[in-house]
């Protein structure tokens, strides 16, 4: 049964429809993956299940209620989180008080949930009073990662959490985005490095012009020769 | 011109009718002359933020250059003082120009580094006291001379009309020099720093005695219209002014005949001179009106309304916006200049006590807002409009308050106050208005014509 | 030391360092007000100098008020009682100005011209209700000991010819200042709204992600501009004197010291604040007194060794301020580059 999920979304920034169709899900303790080439609306799939999109046709279901009216904010409340690709840590604050905006919302005693944080991104809890801003990429990554689990979701979107980042720091961020579904939370996310983000993916969505072209589990997606030759290149 | 301008300008003609029959011609008139003068500042201000939204806070400084060039052109010239000073001025000059020719050697010669600050600081340094060494004595000398009545160099003696050419290019040029430095900054940037630098150049205006006389004033001011008391004692102005008010005439008794003449005529010369200067402005106003409208729909004002639109856009397809809204920053500031010199000679005074940012640049602006941003027409309206209630907020005031207070006894220390504070309703009314039109009729009482 | 040299130095101290800090703290404490507005609410408010003048004219009235009452603060200035009463006034005025006028703007998204535009439109309410109020007349309310150390006293304690005169009013524009300073800088680091007004600040997309109300810091950040604005305002009055129109004047220096100390950000505000001050008086002092202390007979100035006429003090705040935008866009604390 699928915690999150998009059916037969259409829509887009007014104007023409991006999405044409597309339906995306993902479950309890899952890695979701939507891949595919530029402009296939991966992105706005992702912003339309987070409510920032406003869908023409088609549902948004969390734990099988209809929650397209809700707000992105009142999205957050019901446990999803979502990792903007830009603009995703508040650069002129403290590690520390990234995380503490993360839960912004709550009002009990956040210190544990920094605690795991802190255990899951040791750096972080490193540089905890160092600004956002003056971190590396990959550690702005987590940051944004981290800030997000800090509301203790049950749904974490993330829209290319690797962008810019070198090989080896990807490697350690999707270790840590295995560590996080450990912990039972739905994952999905957005790849531009699809070939890495299949193989740790439980399941993969290919989009092309805003629908889905193949939908597969992410070893059978990267075994596909016919999605190996269009969009894994080769 | 479409039916709303149609109406707007028949609502101002009724309201100076209005003033005309309940108040008096002459202050009727006097306010005319101002909405002209106001309509061309405020056409300007289009040309800048309508054409190309450029949000220049600065047109005081450009009014004020307007009317320094009015005392310049005309004021006969001070032999005495040149002679005192010139030779330093002129000097301190060729100082300043060798100095500025210098730093910009140094900064094409050496290359970029601690090497070209330190070298320009020590030329711009050095610079600063030779210039110092000959200016300072040059207007010593010529404060000195005569300070009661002259103390400065006075101006070319030329007739004053020249000068509303002569502020138009003072402005340009400093709208040139200041465009150079404050051009390339961010839009909200660009305003603050053109606010600093209209209060700077009204500093310089108010100090430098030696340029016009500084806040002592220059009064006395030539006029390209007759004088009242020259048009009372000409004949032909008699006879006109027998001829129009026969029937008035033939009425009075015999003894009183010369007398009621004699009013009349008084009466009919201040009218008269009014109408000229109306006439001379209004002719102004509409050669700069039909030339910015010809500009804004020939394949300038396209392109410039497409940078004002969509900047990147427009830099993308290869327009160089920078040289662009220099273009148009001097040109709207030229427009300025002329209104600043008209104002000055209707004036008859140069007085740099008066330029106030209150009245000088944010009040155009309410202008320009208030008429539609982007339509030429519409701040000339605009400019209407709002001098005249800037003009006619005081006596209604006064009048409301009278009204209101009729009851309380004269000596009521709350009604003393408000009757004092009837001034200044004036700026809580254009606030009000601005505010108003803004949030209400956000495009202007003429909204621009979109053409494609 | 030598007395020539202790004796320039008090010269020093009692013409520019005194006046500087005074100042610097009065413009430091009405450019916090802009930058706060800068940085948040993201447009230039021109309104904000005669804001400060609303809020020192209602600390005059309740001054006048306590004054009739016979209250006092003895050596201190009895404005010091009334300075609640400016600030109720400015906060309700910017309040007041917020709900008409930038709300409207805000939700729709205009861009910051049209905001700064309207900022003008207040402006000229603002100073027209001063002026109706209170009238355009310089009005001096300051009482209380005028001076904490006058030139007699100093010079009659340390044996030097040269006094050094501290003013009640320079003294409390500092203390005020550091504790007002203080208090913004505790609440913006410490506090749950501070947290949220500096990450609505930095970030707005993802403030209001994080569940950050943006209504709540709006009113914030009007709370607090207004309530600086009117004690800065009002210390300005008491040190010189209240004139509505001279308000207006401090808006360049303000933006100034809030553009060159970087948009948004709190310190660089301040230290803005005083390299304005600092600038503008060091640079118009005449030094040949000082000079004479210092060098030796047959090198005397004549002149009055002065490096700018006091009436183009304006002009220092403008460099400051384009030299500063040309060479370090983002301010020199980068602040947010809107």
């Amino acid at each position: 049964m699928s915690y999150l999920a998009g059916e037969d979304m259409h829509g887009g920034y007014g104007g023409a429809d991006i999405l044409r169709g597309c339906s995306v899900s993902v479950a309890r303790g899952e890695i979701v993956v939507i891949v595919g080439p530029n402009g296939a609306g991966k992105s706005t799939a992702m912003k339309a299940l987070f409510g920032m999109v406003r869908l023409r046709r088609g549902e948004v279901r969390l734990d099988g209620d209809p929650i397209g009216r809700l707000t992105p904010q009142d999205r957050v409340k019901r446990g999803m989180a979502f990792v903007p690709q830009t603009g995703n840590i508040f650069a002129t604050l403290s590690v520390r008080e990234n995380l503490e905006m993360g839960a912004f919302l709550r009002r009990d005693d956040i210190s544990d949930s920094i605690e795991r944080v802190f255990d899951l991104f040791p750096v972080l809890g490193e540089k905890h009073r160092q600004l956002a801003g003056e971190l590396s990429g990959g550690q702005r990554q987590q940051v944004a990662i981290a800030r997000a689990l800090m509301t203790r979701p049950d749904v974490l979107m993330l829209d290319e959490p690797t962008a810019g980042v070198s090989p080896i720091v990807m490697d350690e961020l999707f270790d840590r985005i295995l560590e996080i579904r450990r912990a039972g939370i739905a994952i999905l996310m957005v790849e531009q490095n699809a070939r890495q983000a299949l193989a740790i993916a439980d399941r993969g969505f290919v989009l092309v012009t805003g629908k889905n072209r193949y939908t597969d589990s992410g070893q059978a997606l990267l075994a596909n020769p016919e999605v190996r030759r269009s969009f894994l290149g080769g | 011109m479409n039916l709303r301008a149609l109406a707007g300008f028949a609502a101002i003609a009724a309201a100076l009718a209005a003033v005309g029959f309940g108040q008096s011609w002459s202050v009727s008139l006097a306010v005319l002359n101002l909405c002209l003068i106001s309509a061309v500042m405020a056409l300007g201000v289009n040309i800048q933020w309508g054409y190309a939204g450029l949000f220049n806070v600065g047109t005081m400084a450009f009014a004020g250059l307007g009317g320094l060039a009015a005392v310049l052109v005309s004021q006969p010239p001070v032999h005495a003082a040149a002679a005192a000073g010139g030779a330093d001025l002129l000097l301190a000059g060729a100082a300043a120009c060798l100095t500025a020719g210098l730093v910009w050697l140094v900064v094409r010669r050496v290359p970029r580094g601690r090497l070209r600050t330190a070298c320009v600081a020590v030329t711009a340094v050095a610079g600063y006291f030779v210039i110092a060494a000959f200016f300072d004595p040059a207007i010593e000398a010529i404060e000195a001379v005569d300070p009661s009545t002259s103390g400065y160099l006075g101006g070319l003696g030329l007739p004053i009309v020249l000068s509303w050419a002569a502020g138009g290019l003072f402005a340009a040029g400093a709208a040139w020099v200041i465009g150079r430095v404050a051009l390339g900054l961010r839009a909200d940037y660009f305003a603050i720093a053109t606010l600093g630098i209209s209060e700077i150049v009204i500093a310089v205006l108010k100090n430098e005695d030696w340029l016009a006389r500084g806040v002592k004033n220059v009064t006395g001011l030539d006029r390209p219209v007759p004088y009242e008391i020259d048009l009372q004692q000409a004949g032909w102005f008699a006879d006109m002014v027998g001829s129009l008010n026969a029937g008035a005439l033939a009425a009075a008794s015999e003894a009183d005949r010369a007398l009621l003449l004699r009013d009349l005529v008084i009466e009919a010369s201040g009218i008269f001179v009014k109408l000229c200067y109306a006439g001379l402005f209004a002719a102004v106003l509409l050669a700069l009106l039909v030339l910015s409208e010809r500009a804004l729909r020939s394949p300038w004002g396209r392109m410039m309304r497409a940078i004002r639109d969509n900047e990147i856009a427009a830099e993308a397809l290869g327009k160089n916006v920078y040289a662009r809204h220099m273009q148009v920053f001097v040109l709207g500031s030229a427009v300025v200049g002329v209104a600043g010199a008209m104002l000055v000679t209707l004036d008859g005074q140069f007085t740099p006590n008066a330029y106030h940012p209150m009245r000088f640049t944010f009040l155009i602006w309410v202008m320009v807002i208030v008429g539609g941003s982007g339509n030429n027409l519409g701040a000339v309206l605009g400019g209407f409009i709002v001098w005249l209630s800037w003009i006619e907020a005081e006596p209604l005031a006064l009048w409301t308050i009278d009204a209101l207070t009729a009851a309380m006894a004269h000596d009521d220390p709350l009604r003393i106050h408000l009757v004092e504070a009837a001034a200044h309703v004036r700026p809580i009314l254009m606030g009000l208005i601005l505010l108003l039109v803004m949030r209400f009729s956000p495009r202007g009482v003429i909204p621009e014509t979109v053409r494609r | 030391m030598p007395v020539d040299l202790v004796n320039a130095l008090v010269l020093l101290a009692n013409f520019v360092v005194v006046p500087a800090i005074a100042y610097g703290s009065q413009l430091a404490l009405g450019a916090l007000g802009i930058t706060l507005v800068y940085g948040i609410l993201r447009f230039a408010n021109f309104s904000h100098g005669d804001l400060m003048a609303f809020g020192t004219m209602a600390t005059i009235l309740a001054t006048w008020q306590l004054q009739g009452w016979g209250i006092g603060l003895g050596v201190l200035p009895t404005a010091m009682l009334a300075l609640p009463a400016g600030i109720v006034a400015a906060v309700l005025a910017a309040l007041a100005a917020d709900r008409t006028v930038f709300r409207f703007y805000r939700i729709r998204r205009s861009s910051p011209m049209v905001l700064s535009i309207a900022s003008v439109g207040v402006m000229f309410v603002l100073n027209g209700l001063v002026r109706v109020i209170i009238g355009p007349d310089d009005r001096s309310f300051a009482d209380g000991t005028r001076y904490l150390l006058n030139a007699r006293q100093f010079k009659e304690a340390t044996g030097l010819a040269e006094g050094l005169t501290v003013r009640t009013s320079q003294l409390l524009t500092l203390a005020v200042a550091v504790v007002a300073v203080a208090a913004l800088f505790w609440f913006l680091r410490r506090t749950r709204a501070g947290k949220a007004m500096r990450a609505y600040s930095d970030n707005e997309d993802l403030a209001l992600l994080s569940g950050v109300e943006p209504g709540r810091v709006v009113l914030t950040t009007w709370v607090i501009a207004a309530s600086l604005a009117a004690v800065a305002g009002s210390l300005y009055g008491l040190d010189k004197s209240f004139q509505p129109f001279t308000y207006m004047q401090l808006l360049l220096p303000m933006f100034a010291a809030a553009i060159v100390g970087g948009i948004g950000q709190p310190h660089g505000a301040i230290a803005g604040g005083f390299l304005v001050a600092f600038s503008e008086i060091a640079l118009t002092y005449p030094y040949r007194k000082f000079l004479r202390y210092l060098l030796p007979e047959d090198m005397q100035p004549d002149g009055l060794m002065q490096l700018l006429s006091t009436d183009y003090k304006l002009s220092v705040s403008f460099v400051i301020l384009v030299v500063v935008l040309l060479w370090r866009p983002t301010g020199l604390f980068r602040g947010r580059v809107l």
